[in-house]
């Protein structure tokens, strides 16, 4: 579904992206996992479009994505849950989904969107309860569903998330992760950018591991999970066998 | 709700226009108007978009002017001339907009500042066209076919109609998924995109918009006093016309009448002050930024707000005691 071949981003002459090649099948869910700094963000942004300087291939369903300005790519079916969530703080619940839509207001598709509200306020039934409430008055994991919600009203074939647990509580990480796993058994596509490397690769078909630019590992989540080298960067465990090493 | 608030309005007109017999009373009420045309145009940019303009001044001069010149020099029919103004306008606005609004910030301040000048300066020195200086003389008044507008009283009706007119327009934008982009806009460019928004687009159109309602009320201007010259569309005229908008309060639509009407009666009242009436203006404006940052509208709301919780303090408060 999406094809990325020997990728090269730049910020001005610092290369961020080194030659990063995925794929993402349809009806699959795959982490991409990696420390601050290893270019998680900028990967995600090049492919919806909000950097235009890279090199390589971006494929969505066959079709190059170069060149395509961010609305383009809305309107194919990709859709970006960005870091930190991003609200439109001022503005209330109800209205930050309602710009998911954008696009689809313009084609004037008001009968799917009322039903997509619905089954995004099922989903995540606090929402409902907020949902003339300031965006910017909702608690970290109230805004993280909001932020959900809101790439879900595109309704997207290919479902972006950068970082969604940060800053959240382990429960509240669960219940988003949970969500997640249920999206994608209704047939959502998604790949999952985070640093929680072990929540992520527990519900992930399938992983990538990046760093400096580059995947240095990708192989199936359960594979990663148990792998040395994984677990000795981003799973916080085999500490003393570590220094031990080393000493 | 909207259309309670319409007849509210309308109403309200109506009964001013009815009960004003002084022709200074009207007047300053027709200012009023056009001052507030020309802020809420600002303000669909500037409050809902975010996006700032110290020039707005040259599109409220341009569509004067070129009404002007079309109906005093050439002997146009105003309303053919005020079509002429809009078209050019919105030409230029277009023009200005596609590179400016690259800008953000404080730079786009400066772009669309010097772009101000620069429309003042063409003024002043095309003395062939515009009688440079000393000003143009000799617009005609405006009539409804058999129906002559040169009244006071009849003006005052016509500039409220606009008005009214575009704050349907204005409401229904913001309403409207525009207005939301353009919320979003002014939240995050970079989110906006994300969500599928032509952000550039959106921006440039917004700024045609309230260029145009500067240019209308440019015409309106300069068909009431008959006379206009180049002093009454500079620089300060522009900050002015920010100021409005802040001190009503940004991104709400009956904000700009609150700011319209504050700032153009303020200097008539303090006119009992007489070398210190600047003096007192500042000192009122700097008072209510101070108290109320966030301008009168919303300002006066959270005042309002304010009083019913202090009013009902004495029921709530015994409830924190109960709980211990």
């Amino acid at each position: 579904m999406l094809r990325v071949r020997n990728l090269k981003c730049y910020y001005g002459k610092i290369r961020a992206i080194n030659g990063v090649s995925l794929s993402v099948r349809p009806r699959e869910l795959i982490a991409l996992i990696g420390a601050n700094g290893a270019g998680k963000s900028t990967l995600l942004q090049a492919i919806c479009g909000l950097i235009s300087h890279w090199e390589g291939e971006i494929l969505f369903e066959k079709v190059s994505l170069r060149g395509f300005k961010p609305p383009a790519i809305v309107q194919r079916g990709i859709s970006m849950v960005p870091e930190g969530r991003m609200l439109f703080a001022p503005m209330s619940v109800l209205d930050n989904l309602r710009l998911g839509a954008y696009l689809r207001y313009r084609r004037r598709d008001h009968h799917g969107i009322a039903e997509d509200l619905e089954s995004v306020m099922d989903l995540f039934p606090i929402l409902r309860e907020r949902a003339g409430q300031p965006a910017g008055t909702l608690s970290g994991g109230e805004q993280q569903m909001l932020a959900i919600g809101r790439a879900l009203m595109a309704r997207p074939r290919l479902l972006l998330l950068d970082e969604p647990s940060m800053g959240l509580a382990p429960f509240l990480v669960r219940l988003i992760l949970d969500t997640l796993v249920r999206l994608k058994e209704q047939g959502m596509t998604i790949l999952l950018i985070e640093q929680n490397a072990r929540a992520a690769l527990q519900i992930a078909d399938r992983g990538y591991v990046l760093e400096n630019g580059q995947i240095v590992l990708d192989g199936a989540a359960g594979e990663l999970l148990a792998d040395q080298d994984v677990k000795r960067a981003y799973l916080g465990k085999d500490y003393r066998e570590f220094y031990e090493g080393r000493a | 709700m909207s259309k309670m608030k319409h007849g509210f309005f309308l109403l309200t007109i109506v009964i001013a226009g009815m009960a004003m017999s002084n022709s200074y009373h009207l007047q300053l009420l027709t200012f009023i108007g056009i001052n507030t045309l020309l802020a809420l145009g600002l303000n669909m940019l500037m409050g809902y978009a975010g996006q700032i303009s110290l020039g707005h001044a040259a599109f409220y001069g341009l569509g004067a002017y070129t009404s002007a010149v079309l109906s005093a020099t050439m002997n146009w029919s105003p309303w053919l001339a005020l079509f002429a103004a809009i078209v050019l306008t919105t030409l230029v606005a277009f023009l200005v907009a596609l590179p400016m609004l690259k800008l953000s910030g404080y730079y786009l301040g400066m772009g669309t500042l010097g772009f101000g000048m620069i429309v003042f300066i063409l003024i002043r020195q095309w003395s062939t066209v515009t009688g440079g200086d000393s000003g143009l003389v000799g617009i005609p008044a405006l009539s409804l076919g058999p129906l002559s507008l040169a009244s006071g009283k009849a003006y005052f009706y016509l500039v409220w109609a606009v008005v009214l007119m575009c704050f349907v327009i204005c409401e229904r934008v913001v309403d409207s998924r525009v207005g939301r982009a353009l919320r979003a806009i002014h939240d995050g460019e970079h989110v906006a995109a994300a969500m599928g928004i032509d952000t550039s687009r959106l921006k440039v159109g917004v700024f045609v918009l309230s260029a145009v309602f500067a240019a209308l009320a440019g015409f309106l201007y300069a068909h009431l006093v008959s006379f206009i010259s180049p002093n009454s569309f500079d620089f300060l005229v522009s900050v002015r016309i920010v100021t409005m908008v802040v001190i009503g309060g940004m991104a709400s639509i009956w904000g700009s009448l609150l700011g319209a009407s504050l700032l153009t009666l303020l200097p008539e009242w303090l006119h009992v002050f007489t070398d210190y009436e600047m003096v007192v203006y500042g000192l009122i404006l700097m008072t209510i930024m101070i108290f109320l940052p966030q301008g009168l509208t919303r300002g006066l709301l959270d005042l309002y707000e304010q009083s019913r919780t202090i009013y009902r303090r004495p029921a709530t408060s015994q409830e924190p005691t109960a709980n211990r």
